[in-house]
């Protein structure tokens, strides 16, 4: 197990090195200058070159990625070029805030996607089934963003109920664990769980069903025992299958809720990755999408764990 | 191994899911925080996505330079923004009085306020203004900090040296005899030095812990999500100490998020919302405002080669072909339109000989007169993007112009650029490959300056790439005038050569004159003492709540 862990994270190493030049090439490409942020349209030409000098950005992009890659391996993501603060610092501020909301939309997602799915299985075709098909497909149809906006209209603007934005009266500096803080986390993870919701509930129902289907599982009812052991021996089986699906999804919730953050103004990657964005900050763009990669392969490396973990079937080694 | 762990999970979750309805039922009757607050609290929704620096240069644009640099920071010179109803003049703040030397019309004597402190209790004088020049223009110094200079040096293109007199004197050199110096000098804050020094000399610790000498001192900065200003008790000008207990800026930038965080009183003030939501926002008891500043949304021309914009009727036709006041319809009466490059009531708009109107049946003649007509109609490529700072609306408002020049014969194709392109391109001219052989660039900008609005892209020898003369304007009219405003320092005679620069501009229509930006706000029927000045920057200090 420790060989086939120690061979995985080798593995990592390649995959992070092409996400790296893959990220460095694209912000590159992409149209406008990487000092827009800081330099105005009209500054003079020795302006230009001298901000450019200051900022290390008229030598070789080759040179450039080469000294980025050897910072980054010793841990420094370099400073941000709108503000001069260290990438890292920012970086591990947002993930914490994007942790955060990840999990909690991970835990209302998987959990309700669990039931959902489970219930569609063991009543295939039944009304419960119709419900929880509509559910999942409403889940995965409906844009997440635009969702977020009507909660907020609702719950915010109309009832009044819970804020619209933000992550604290304070701040994020400030989270506690209480009410004051927690109202906060309430409309961005509920937005953000339906898609892992609809996934997961397709993915449990469609593995339980087939696995019900199994004839073990008639053998298991011919000797006699009960629903609930019945379950039990079904859950184990689906497990490896559901669990691979919610390692991806996420991965997909810490990377994929700029969106999300940004419509909530929740202070994480994706919000930081979007402010990036528009600021064309490179070494801040660079260091959220390398972090976020990384965080990938790491959730990649623990559900291919957990898996043979739970399944000697899955011969690694 | 417990397989059932995973199934076990919804029960758990139910629960939590009951517990947070139990919660949010509760939290009808509750008090949210934003009611928690303490009175005099203005809490403003800004439209930038970080807190500008708060070091002494704010990034983030003219936004950064209303909330993070005329807060906590003065200029030696800069705008009266107490007025609604008249374009901004500048006055006298850090210095009191100012003097060009006869025999050598680039030495410029300031004389400095005495007794003014910054925020660290250390004093404001010659010294701590000679650094704060080395901050940005002179990278020797040990003070030099790139990402303030990056800010700062291009706004004031007219300064070459300074040099201190004695300790309430300062003598500035410009690079030619320049009057404009005075336009450029309040974007030039001053950080205290002797704060710099206290933090071991480091411009990112000055950033948490700034000093300046404007009326708001920094209590709190959280980066990226809020930073908290309260009074400067001293401020040296007992006329504008700032009457709310605290501001707080919080960067939104999504429109409607920003208008959202208003609506749930999270917020108690937002810079532009969307512009559809105005309506509402004023239904549901929310004070709108908004005033005509200097920005003007205009189409640039070419005079390149082959551009059809050449023959001046030609470009007066355009001018008068479009339906300004349908515009305005289009954005929900949110726009001044454009009769010039300036706002109409601009001291030194002038009386321009050709009048900017919507007269289709003149356009018709002109173009006529200049051998267009239904079966040789005059096309023209424009470069537009789809959305962008200060751009308002450009695609439905492009597509109405579009359908208004055809109406008159012109027929208009749009190449539609990413914005960032779009706004690089303007640097690299309108004969450049990358400009598609357009014939018209639509970039909004600021003209609070004769610098911003015109020479800039009016002087032949700004041709791209040198600065933002797209389309290779050269009109020796022009320049000889450029030349003359540069020279007028009495500011009567200035006043009188920009009117006249303004006025032959109108005349000759180098752009397609469309309209301005008002600025709209909307903010809590509670917040009182705003005056929303014809200006980019506004003043903060009057502000406060209704107790």
């Amino acid at each position: 197990m420790f060989a086939f862990i120690f061979k995985r994270i080798l593995y990592a190493i390649p995959i992070a090195l092409a996400v790296a030049a893959v990220c460095f090439s694209l912000v590159h490409l992409a149209p406008g200058d990487p000092l827009t942020a800081v330099i105005p349209a009209d500054a003079p030409a020795e302006v230009v070159a001298a901000i450019k000098q200051a900022y290390g950005m008229d030598r070789p992009l080759v040179v450039q990625f080469g000294a980025w890659v050897q910072r980054a391996l010793q841990g420094d993501l370099g400073l941000s070029v709108a503000t001069g603060r260290p990438v890292m610092g920012d970086i591990a501020l947002a993930l914490g805030n994007t942790l955060l909301l990840a999990v909690a939309a991970a835990v209302i997602g998987f959990g309700g996607g669990i039931v959902l799915g489970t219930l569609a299985a063991f009543f295939n075709g039944r009304w419960i089934d119709k419900l929880a098909t509509a559910i999942a497909i409403t889940g995965v149809s409906v844009p997440h963003y635009w969702l977020g906006l009507v909660l907020v209209i609702v719950f915010s603007v109309q009832l009044d109920w819970l804020p619209s934005m933000g992550a604290g009266a304070d701040g994020s500096g400030e989270w506690r664990w209480d009410w004051a803080h927690l109202q906060y986390l309430v409309l961005p993870a509920v937005t953000m769980c339906f898609i892992p919701m609809g996934i997961v509930t397709r993915t449990v129902r469609a593995t339980v069903a087939e696995i019900l289907n199994a004839e073990f599982v008639s053998a298991l009812r011919a000797r006699g025992l009960g629903a609930l052991a019945i379950t039990r021996h079904v859950a184990k089986n689906a497990a490896p299958t559901v669990l691979s699906v919610m390692g991806l999804q996420f991965g997909y919730l810490l990377g994929g809720s700029i969106l999300v953050e940004t419509v909530f103004s929740w202070p994480g990657t994706g919000f930081l990755l979007n402010t990036a964005i528009f600021q064309r900050d490179i070494p801040l763009l660079q260091g959220i999408i390398l972090v976020l990669a990384m965080f990938f392969v790491a959730l990649n490396l623990l559900v291919d764990v957990v898996q043979t973990l739970l399944d000697p079937r899955i011969k690694r080694s | 191994m417990k397989p059932l762990a995973a199934l076990r999970a919804p029960r758990a979750l139910r629960h939590t899911v009951l517990g947070a309805g139990l919660l949010s039922a509760l939290a009808i009757g509750a008090t949210l925080p934003s009611t928690a607050l303490a009175q005099g609290t203005v809490r403003i929704g800004m439209t930038a996505s970080d807190i500008p620096l708060t070091s002494g240069a704010p990034n983030s644009g003219f936004e950064g330079v209303r909330f993070t640099g005329m807060t906590l920071y003065d200029a030696l010179v800069s705008w009266d923004l107490s007025s609604a109803d008249r374009a901004a003049p500048l006055v006298p703040q850090l210095a009191t009085e100012w003097s060009v030397s006869k025999e050598d019309p680039r030495k410029w004597t300031f004389k400095l306020r005495e007794g003014v402190r910054f925020h660290d209790g250390s004093t404001f004088n010659a010294d701590a203004v000679v650094f704060n020049f080395a901050k940005v223009f002179d990278q020797t110094a040990p003070q030099f900090d790139a990402k303030q200079a990056a800010q700062v040096v291009a706004r004031l293109p007219a300064y070459e040296s300074i040099r201190k007199v004695d300790d309430y004197t300062v003598e500035i050199t410009t690079k030619t005899p320049n009057a404009m110096l005075l336009n450029q000098l309040p974007f030039m804050f001053f950080s205290s030095p002797a704060q710099w020094e206290k933090l071991g000399r480091d411009w990112n610790a000055f950033e948490t812990q700034p000093s300046g000498t404007g009326p708001f001192k920094l209590e709190s900065l959280t980066p990226r999500e809020r930073a908290v200003l309260v009074p400067n008790t001293d401020y040296w000008n007992p006329a504008r100490r700032a009457k709310a207990d605290r501001l707080v800026l919080i960067p939104i930038p999504e429109g409607n998020t920003r208008a959202n965080a208003l609506l749930s009183r999270q917020v108690d003030w937002v810079e532009n919302p969307p512009a559809d939501m105005l309506p509402m926002l004023g239904s549901r008891g929310f004070t709108v405002t908004s005033n005509g500043y200097p920005h003007i949304w205009p189409w640039q021309f070419s005079f390149a080669e082959g551009s059809p914009w050449l023959d001046k009727r030609v470009r007066q036709a355009a001018n008068l072909a479009v339906d300004r006041e349908a515009i305005r319809q289009l954005l929900g009466g949110n726009m001044v339109p454009a009769q010039g490059l300036l706002l109409p009531d601009d001291p030194a708009f002038g009386k321009p000989t050709f009048e900017i109107r919507h007269d289709p049946a003149a356009a018709r003649a002109l173009l006529a007169e200049a051998g267009y007509g239904p079966d040789k109609p005059l096309r023209a490529k424009v470069l537009i993007s789809a959305s962008g700072s200060g751009q308002m609306q450009p695609l439905p408002m492009n597509e109405l112009i579009q359908q208004q020049l055809k109406a008159v014969g012109i027929e208009v194709e749009f190449e539609v650029l990413v914005w960032e392109t779009l706004f690089n391109n303007w640097r690299q001219g309108a004969k450049d490959p990358a400009s598609l052989g357009a014939h018209a660039t639509n970039i909004t900008f600021a003209t609070h300056d004769p610098f911003a609005a015109i020479i800039r892209f009016m002087d032949s020898r700004n041709v791209a790439p040198v600065s933002l003369n797209w389309g290779y304007y050269a009109n020796p009219k022009v320049d000889a005038l450029i030349g003359e405003l540069q020279t007028a320092f009495d500011p009567a005679e200035n006043r009188r050569v920009y009117t006249a620069l303004h006025e032959t501009l109108v005349e000759d229509a180098p752009f397609l004159f469309v309209g301005h930006d008002v600025g709209p706000r909307a903010m809590s029927s509670r917040v009182q003492g705003f005056v929303q000045a014809k200006s980019w920057f506004q003043d903060l200090t009057p502000v406060h709540m209704k107790p």
